[in-house]
């Protein structure tokens, strides 16, 4: 065995493998670029090395900066992770020359699964199914309507070196074959830099499955069940679970036993995934292989119990593979979220900047559910512009789906972010999204039940139930502590009503509750009231949720829940299940009264965006015509050598750009204008 | 027996009318409250004390003798915000739009002096025509007793004005008089003059809202230090506010029990500042995450926001924060920066609130704006503010302390009692570049020489150990220590004693 490897790579990944390395007594090694100094990886390993400027292709990508960490710290092999070389068979190669181990499968398999068109043949030709298709190369665009012609319709139209969704159209006619050959080959030339394109057949309502493998350098293979991942946004995968709630054991065996096929064909040695498009008939197709560690391991971690880097780490040092097929047993049900620092409400842009809160929900395993968090920030950390916007992979295991699946829910509303948008209130809403839920999926999911982009949930029901008894009792802490401030006059003590209204502003309205709230041991009685006074619902909520926690986490009536707190004038927003409201607990008589104040229209603000100093423009952000969101960057202006960046103060579509990047600007120059 | 009492609650359910129904809807409409509604609002259920509810006006002339409702305009009283007393008045616009008459300001006058001799806050509540005209002189005179009462309290109770209506002429002054001024959003209005006049002297075409709205007064004139969306959302907020206030100025600050451990530690301020000097951050965060439980109410938001000033806690216990924010213009000392920051640090050592001071401020903005603008003067009055503090003063250098505006930031040359500065500090005269250029002038042709000398001055005085070396920084900090240290600082200054020579007032540069 190693006794020192080094991670070419940085984030979660790098995070994850250091904790598998240290558990087997391995020393490690972590790489850092400019912009990863202080990152958790970093801090995590025994040792780290520097390999350049922040940008990926001057640090991450240069495999001779990797060799000479090595090198420097004497570390015998190399987990490269997923993404940046871990798909390049002229890195295994390098480090072979070098003299170092490669955590991964040999550079002639990815050689061979790295090419799309070949890899299908190789499929192919192991007897995998494939999808019906030319995998030659098309020269033009008639020749693609006619093989179009021959597969039938709608057929997809592919870069032969793709991925992530670049160079894909998708045509439903002769026509649309044409133009979409055209449009693949030229953002196939621009993005990979080979027009190579091929044709096949398009899958109406597919979902997404892949097969877990892992093999040996002694020919063995065996399959670790299946992931699916259809619930993806522009072709990124945002939620994954395993096993399939589509598959039954006769299709997973099958598939499994297709993709330990092609793996055997093509000496597969190391952990690698087999993709499949499958149609909701359970009719099955190979997409491609990732000759890597997929993003999403963890929940065949999780069912499998087996931990897959350290399967890489034993089968690459030589060891034949301890587990047997027979020897794999799914156990129960895993779901992961991926935490990203996308604004679900800004149309999921990325948001860039320090993460001013971050406390991910306690990790363990606890009456039969685990929660897993692999991250690889930490509070105070930056979110940089310079690599993948992922915070965290958030992981749950329960016995069936449903519970995974609300253990997953539970963990999202208990993980509190804030400095930069993410997309948790996203990942929550999903979580309790019936058809999510019942497993009716597809990878159109998302465009097909978010058409007009993300809303947060309006609060109904039992959400908010559950939403005004909690802020009832947040209301009840907050004003018995009120009476205890000191100066108070004599006679009689300061008392709260009993009786209170809470008021709950979100998508969908206001809504008032009357309530009345008893502490009791450990926690709080609240009784939901009709106006005239009966009681509707009684609540029993425990929680020791005390003022400044950012999380409400306790239970209500016996069921685990945990809401978001954040303090907003004369109440708390609170977030939960992917509901976000503004809370407000009244007395009846304020209730009264704010009912008479007037509604206002918000966000008017200024329509010309001034200097605020005199100081010289480094950039300016926006063009004429743009629109841009509230808290969005216009310009950037220096001056007593800082730079301040100038925000959106609302909505709106920019008119006019009065100033340029190198002007010298006085105090109150228009730098632009809103329409 | 019985009807004498049926007689008093009648003339009291008159009295609570006011203006009567139909005023009263009138007044609703407008997206207002009515006084009482407001004072209910205010204070807790059932403490409001009302006085002199049947007082009438005395005026004869222009009909006036005919025209009389008990009250006459304003409800005044005293009641409680969480068991602490405190007095009120709160003008009526549904009785003869809440104008000034000279029973009106007697009402008012008898609770400035009680609240004077109990050592009691007073909020007055704003929403009136001015003086009424019919009374003439009579009411000039009131106003001007009002005005004298507010001084003579200023300093001694705290003394809150909300501007929930027009609020114009002779009624503005009484508030100017005050130490925080709040309004509600599209409700309420100031000015000494109205856009009437305004036209008719110069000729110039305005609204009441481009005149003296919420949105002119928290940003541009400074003369309100907040606003709020509606009036329960002004008067429940005032109630939050008091909380952090002393009663007067001999009482200490109030204290209730905290939910945050004072020795926590938070490892995120270790990376609070960038490494690029250049670049800014929020120094809201560092309040946010020093104050109990994240509760920080900021005063004159909007306004000068290079400079961040508000209330927090710790242990409990209210402090006045000052922080440089570097997010804005730098967090460099402008006029306007100084003038919010010095008042703010007078009102907290008038009333015995300790100073917790953040710094990173770049200096003073050059500059002929700020240099006509009466830079000079306007900065002294932070250096006066902080220099004849006498309260305990915490202060931290977070990062950058140039020039003059170091000084003056709660140094301890001017009285700093516990200065610290966290490790990124760089207390000097000015950034390395600037100072090679001047010191080293005659090396400018030499690039190399210049670079050199440069990174010596960087090495040598950008960092906290000169000052340190000094005794001028009583400890270098980590970072994540910063709630710790201070609340260890304020409770150990708890028993501060500090006595300025006996004078009759100082003479502040105005």
């Amino acid at each position: 065995m190693f006794s020192k490897i080094l991670i070419a790579n940085r984030g979660e990944i790098a995070c994850r493998v250091i904790k598998t390395a240290r558990k087997m007594g391995i020393k490690t090694v972590a790489v850092y670029s400019d912009a990863d100094k202080d990152a958790l990886h970093v801090e995590m390993a025994d040792e780290a090395a520097h390999i350049g400027p922040p940008q990926a292709a001057q640090s991450y990508l240069i495999i001779e900066k990797i060799i000479e960490a090595c090198k420097q710290t004497g570390a015998e092999a190399v987990h490269p992770g997923y993404g940046f070389l871990s798909e390049r068979a002229a890195f295994p190669r390098a480090l072979a020359e070098a003299g170092i181990v490669f955590i991964g499968p040999n550079p002639h398999a990815i050689d061979a699964m790295g090419d799309k068109i070949e890899s299908k043949k190789a499929a192919a030709a192991a007897k995998v199914s494939t999808v019906p298709g030319h995998l030659g190369v098309i020269e033009n665009g008639e020749e693609a309507a006619r093989i179009a012609d021959e597969i039938g319709y709608p057929v997809m139209i592919k870069a032969s070196a793709g991925g992530g969704g670049k160079g894909m159209r998708i045509a439903y006619s002769r026509a649309e074959v044409q133009d979409g050959f055209d449009r693949a080959k030229s953002e196939a030339k621009s993005s990979f830099g080979d027009d190579r394109v091929f044709v096949e057949k398009f899958i109406v309502d597919p979902r997404h499955i892949e097969i877990q493998v892992l093999g040996d350098k002694h020919g063995n293979v065996i399959y670790l069940g299946e992931r699916e991942c259809s619930i993806q946004r522009r072709n990124q995968k945002v939620v994954e679970e395993a096993p399939s709630p589509l598959l039954d054991e006769a299709t997973r065996r099958q598939m499994g036993e297709q993709a330990v096929a092609l793996a055997k064909a093509v000496g597969y040695d190391s952990a690698g995934t087999v993709e499949f498009v499958a149609g909701q008939d359970k009719s099955f197709y190979f997409l491609e292989m990732n000759t890597r560690l997929q993003v999403e391991h963890p929940v065949t971690e999780l069912i499998t119990g087996i931990d897959l880097v350290e399967q890489m780490i034993r089968v690459a040092a030589g060891e034949p593979l301890a587990i047997t097929q027979d020897g794999v047993k799914l156990n129960g049900w895993a779901v992961e979220g991926r935490v990203y620092a996308e604004d679900p409400f800004r149309n999921f842009l990325p948001s860039t900047g320090r993460l001013v809160t971050y406390r991910p929900p306690a990790e363990g395993v606890h009456d039969g559910i685990t929660v897993r968090n692999d991250t690889g920030v930490y509070e105070g950390g930056e979110i940089s512009l310079f690599y993948d916007p992922m915070i965290a992979k958030l992981v749950t295991h329960a016995p069936t789906r449903l519970a995974a699946i609300e253990a997953q829910g539970d963990a999202l509303d208990a993980f509190a972010i804030d400095g930069i948008g993410h997309n948790i209130p996203f990942l929550s809403a999903l979580m309790a999204h019936p058809r999510w839920r019942e497993g009716r999926l597809s990878t159109g999911f998302i465009a097909e039940e978010y058409p007009d982009g993300f809303h947060p949930r309006a609060a109904a029901g039992e959400t908010a139930h559950t939403l005004s008894a909690v802020a009832a009792t947040i209301d009840h802490v907050l004003n018995a502590r009120k009476r205890k401030i000191s100066g108070q006059i004599s006679g009689t003590p300061v008392t709260f009503d009993r009786r209170r209204v809470v008021q709950l502003a979100g998508e969908g309205g206001v809504q008032l509750q009357s309530a009345e709230i008893d502490a009791i041991d450990g926690g709080f009685q609240v009784q939901l009231l009709t106006w005239g006074g009966e009681v509707t619902n009684t609540y029993t909520l425990l929680t020791t949720w005390k003022p400044g926690d950012l999380v409400w986490t306790g239970t209500v009536s016996g069921k685990p829940a945990s809401v978001q707190v954040r303090s907003i004038p004369n109440g708390v927003a609170l977030a939960h299940q992917g509901v976000a409201v503004k809370a407000r607990v009244y007395t009846e008589r304020e209730a009264a009264l704010a009912l008479l104040m007037p509604e206002k229209v918000t966000g008017a603000g200024g329509k010309e965006v001034l200097c605020p100093m005199p100081g010289l423009v480094v950039s300016i952000a926006v063009t004429p015509g743009q629109e841009v969101k509230a808290g969005e960057a216009l310009a950037v202006v220096e001056a007593m050598k800082m730079e301040n960046v100038l925000r959106a103060e609302r909505d709106g579509t920019i008119k006019a750009v009065h100033a340029k990047a190198g002007d010298s600007l006085a105090v109150d120059a228009v730098i632009l204008e809103f329409a | 027996m019985k009807e004498i009492l049926e007689e008093l609650e009648n003339r009291r359910g008159v009295a609570r009318l006011g203006g009567g129904e139909k005023r009263i809807d009138a007044q609703h409409a407008r997206g207002k409250l009515t006084a009482r509604e407001r004072i209910e609002l205010l204070l807790d259920r059932g403490s409001f004390e009302e006085f002199d509810t049947f007082v009438q006006h005395r005026c004869i002339d222009f009909g006036m003798e005919t025209q009389k409702i008990p009250g006459d305009g304003v409800v005044t009283g005293w009641g409680t915000v969480n068991g602490r007393q405190v007095f009120v008045f709160a003008k009526d616009f549904t009785v003869f739009g809440g104008s000034l008459s000279e029973a009106h300001a007697q009402k008012i006058i008898k609770i400035q002096d009680l609240a004077l001799k109990t050592r009691a806050p007073i909020i007055g509540l704003f929403d009136a025509g001015g003086a009424r005209i019919q009374e003439g002189v009579a009411a000039l005179g009131g106003y001007g007793e009002v005005f004298k009462r507010n001084v003579i309290a200023s300093g001694v109770i705290p003394q809150i004005s909300l501007i929930m209506g027009p609020c114009a002429g002779g009624d503005v002054y009484s508030p100017a008089m005050t130490d925080f001024i709040f309004m509600v959003r599209d409700t309420s209005y100031m000015f000494v003059t109205g856009p009437d006049v305004v036209k008719t002297v110069t000729n110039e075409t305005v609204t009441a809202e481009e005149l003296g709205g919420a949105k002119v007064h928290t940003t541009k004139s400074s003369v309100a230090d907040g606003a709020y969306e509606n009036d329960v959302e002004m008067l429940l907020q005032t109630r939050r506010l008091i909380d952090f206030l002393p009663l007067n100025n001999k009482v200490g600050v109030p204290e209730w029990p905290s939910f945050d451990e004072p020795d926590r530690i938070d490892e995120s301020l270790d990376t609070l500042v960038p490494d690029n000097p250049n670049k800014p951050y929020d120094i809201k965060e560092l309040i946010l995450k020093t104050v109990d439980e994240g509760d920080f109410f900021e005063i004159q938001a909007a306004y000068a926001r290079n400079i961040v000033t508000g209330f927090g806690r710790i242990e409990g216990r209210t402090v006045g924060f000052v922080a440089n924010q570097p997010m804005v213009l730098a967090g460099v000392l402008d006029a306007d920066a100084s003038r919010k920051a010095a008042r703010f640090v007078r009102f907290c050592d008038a009333f015995e609130i300790p100073i917790v001071t953040f710094v990173d401020v770049p200096g003073f903005l050059p500059g002929t704006a700020q240099e006509y603008g009466g830079l000079i003067k306007h900065g002294a009055k932070l250096l006066f503010a902080y220099s004849q503090a006498t309260v305990p003063l915490v202060t931290v250098i977070t990062r950058k302390a140039f020039g003059g505006a170091y000084d003056v930031m709660a140094s301890k040359h001017v009285g700093g009692d516990v200065n610290y500065a966290w490790p990124t500090a760089q207390i000097a005269v000015m950034g390395a570049k600037g100072a090679v250029e001047i010191i080293f002038r005659a090396d400018m042709g030499d690039p190399d020489k210049i670079a050199a000398q440069t990174r010596n001055y960087e090495e040598r005085f950008l960092s906290p150990f000169v000052a340190a070396e000094r005794g001028y920084i009583d400890e270098v900090i980590k970072p994540h220590s910063t709630r710790r240290r201070i609340a260890r600082a304020l409770a150990m200054l708890r028993s501060k004693q500090q006595e300025l020579p006996a004078k009759k007032h100082d003479n502040l540069p105005l």
